[in-house]
């Protein structure tokens, strides 16, 4: 047998609610195998509320906790101060949301969380519109992209939010970009952030074959184009560095990438060469800031409560893990 | 009145369920994988990307849970030597 490149820890089952060759719940679970048993996952309202399935059924073998849409961050900052105050302070609080609920709905609890530095994750599985509630045009939804409220006719003509960088600009401890298509660097990234203290971020790109209108079979290779095409670019910025973790080494023109979707379907040659230019200056941009970043001195990285126990896997072996089932009270310390 | 949740009153203590155990997600599938054992080399990918997971690894091969397996056919897509194949549920 080939040796596994990712943990093979379980914490999320199958039967659950999502759509087929849905990238939300794969990121889900490459979160939680870096994450470990112990996390505590705040979801908010988006397709994740959905996809645990009906109470009293749950895919999910860590503790979950369903906040209001606006109030993720904030949830999960009294979560964190709760578990701190019951002694249980190494337990691993994240946060669990879609774009719309990053970029529209919850950014003030996040902006005000990442002020303060709470210390917990937050993960933004980000599929470019609110695809739970069926497909509507969200701060995070990219230009020229068909949605149901900007239809054929009435594109959206302005780019994206960039989460990660408006995240930056908190100066918190760790930001990554994270693709499920390359689940080895989304493992790696996952049990990085769990090791910092304050507040971390990570930014998702979750393919949603029925939201970008195409065969589920290929979610693997759509994102796969994005990476390739330098539209979703794998970064981390850990202490301020900006540091890109992989970058191709012959680019694709992101036409490809468009054309691999029904919901770029009617979009101009002169549509494409405008996204491609806004690609390229960002590209250009991380790489100038990455060079730069390499030339500043390394800062001393904050230890998380996080202990190295609640870290699993590749570092500790299977029988050492705790697994928590919902119905279960967590092992006292 | 009692009211009933999964055939479980509401008064009674809940208990969490998998939905592993007691799931209707295969029922969505329109299309199966079918394993060519010959062809596969144990490699783990099909493992490593299903979105359910609905595929365990079971010594050197691969072996699909069709209890949970939605069919998005991912695993036919991102097998390299090409062991998945989709069939539809008719001939399956």
């Amino acid at each position: 047998m080939a040796k596994l490149t990712i943990p093979s820890e379980e914490y999320q089952v199958g039967g659950h609610a999502a759509c087929p060759g849905c990238g939300a719940a794969l990121a889900m679970r490459y979160l939680l195998k870096g994450l470990g048993p112990q996390a505590v996952v705040v979801i908010p309202a988006c397709c994740w509320a959905v996809i645990p399935g009906a109470m009293p059924g749950t895919c999910l073998r860590v503790s979950t906790v369903f906040s209001s849409f606006e109030s993720t961050a904030a949830m999960a900052s009294g979560l964190k101060a709760g578990l701190r105050q019951t002694g249980r302070g190494d337990v691993p609080v994240v946060g669990f949301a879609g774009d719309g609920g990053t970029a529209d709905i919850g950014i003030q609890a996040l902006s005000g969380a990442a002020e303060r530095n709470e210390d917990f994750l937050y993960v933004c599985y980000d599929n470019e519109a609110y695809m739970n509630t069926g497909i509507q045009r969200s701060g995070s939804t990219p230009a020229f992209s068909w949605t149901t409220t900007t239809p054929h006719g009435l594109e959206k003509h302005t780019p994206k939010k960039d989460l990660p960088m408006i995240l930056d600009a908190h100066h918190i401890p760790y930001i990554a970009t994270l693709n499920p298509s390359f689940p080895e660097d989304f493992v790696a990234k996952a049990t990085k952030a769990a090791r910092f203290k304050g507040t971390r971020y990570l930014h998702v790109l979750a393919d949603c074959p029925t939201g970008w209108k195409h065969d589920p079979s290929q979610m693997v290779e759509v994102g796969r184009l994005a990476t390739l095409s330098h539209y979703w670019p794998l970064y981390e910025i850990d202490q301020g560095r900006l540091k890109i973790t992989w970058s191709p080494s012959n680019p694709i023109p992101v036409e490809k990438y468009l054309r691999s979707q029904g919901r770029f379907k009617n979009v101009t040659p002169e549509e494409i060469a405008q996204i491609q230019q806004t690609v390229d200056e960002r590209w250009h941009a991380l790489q100038e800031r990455a060079s730069r970043d390499q030339k500043s001195p390394e800062r001393i990285e904050v230890q998380s409560e996080t202990p190295a126990s609640s870290v699993p896997h590749s570092v500790h072996p299977v029988s050492e893990t705790v697994i928590v089932h919902p119905n279960e009270p967590f092992p006292s310390r | 009145m009692t009211v009933k949740l999964h055939g479980r009153a509401l008064s009674e203590p809940m208990a969490w369920t998998s939905t592993a155990e007691d799931s209707t997600a295969g029922s969505w599938r329109n299309q199966r994988p079918q394993l060519i054992e010959a062809k596969c080399t144990g490699c783990n990918v099909c493992w490593k990307f299903c979105p359910e997971p609905a595929i365990d690894i079971v010594g050197k091969k691969v072996a699909f849970d069709l209890n949970v397996c939605k069919g998005c056919g991912v695993c036919a897509e991102v097998c390299a030597p090409g062991a998945i194949e989709m069939v539809p549920e008719e001939s399956a």
